[in-house]
């Protein structure tokens, strides 16, 4: 299309909370008429898996709201990351909120180019079998191929 | 009269945008699409698609609880 504007977002994490960033950009973007790119590196990778299992945690997040004042050591017991994840996904769905499953449906379908980064895939060896379909992988200098004629990047 | 409607009642960023998005693309040029949505950052959010994507939002109005949108499709 000519005249497309274009995004390149870097997405490197892989909590439940912020795998929505980078997915929430991609689709609108996309519904907007971008060309758009997601090169996932490091925790980001936990996003691509086929069996996502993403977490939050309230632990190290002083700024998560709480539905009852929680102090740390409690925060660190066994089972509360889970307790929290439930919740959060709970809260998330009576608010109409998308889950990360069927935005990043979403944005495939939308043709969202995803990009995992190779080397963080052999660092934490990820198979590429682990990935959903349909991923291209490469490094750093493919992802500057596709920044440099990006009219937006983003780094999350 | 709009020749499509869309509930997006209920829905959140980005979903009442995805949703508007999908259904215009299977309607033709000059169609009118209106949607019903609830979640208060839609008003502008419609205001920016349209003005990004071309097509015209004809109508915006709420009733204190729903939103309402027409956008004709360019």
């Amino acid at each position: 299309m000519a005249n497309q504007k274009s995004l390149a977002i870097i997405a490197t994490k892989g909590t439940l909370d912020f795998a929505y960033p980078p997915l929430i950009l991609a689709t609108t973007a996309a519904a907007l008429d971008y060309d758009v790119t997601i090169f996932w590196t490091f925790y980001g990778l936990q996003v691509l898996k086929k069996e996502r299992d993403l977490k939050i945690s309230p632990l190290g997040n002083p700024a998560m709201p709480m539905p009852v004042p929680m102090p740390v050591f409690v925060q660190m017991l066994p089972g509360m990351e889970s307790m929290a994840t439930i919740m959060m996904k709970q809260k998330m769905a009576s608010k109409g909120v998308a889950s990360i499953d069927s935005l990043m449906e979403m944005a495939l379908e939308s043709d969202v180019k995803m990009i995992a980064c190779q080397m963080t895939v052999d660092l934490f060896d990820f198979k590429h079998e682990e990935l959903i379909d349909g991923l291209e992988y490469a490094g750093a200098a493919r992802f500057f191929e596709v920044a440099q004629r990006a009219d937006i990047t983003l780094f999350i | 009269m709009a020749d499509q409607t869309l509930d997006a009642k209920g829905l959140n960023c980005p979903l009442p945008i995805l949703r508007a998005k999908k259904a215009l693309k299977e309607m033709a040029p000059g169609q009118v699409l209106a949607i019903e949505a609830t979640d208060p950052g839609s008003a502008k959010d419609f205001e920016s698609f349209c003005s990004q994507t071309g097509n015209e939002l004809v109508k915006a109005s709420e009733d204190g609880k729903i939103f309402y949108y027409e956008i004709r499709k360019a």
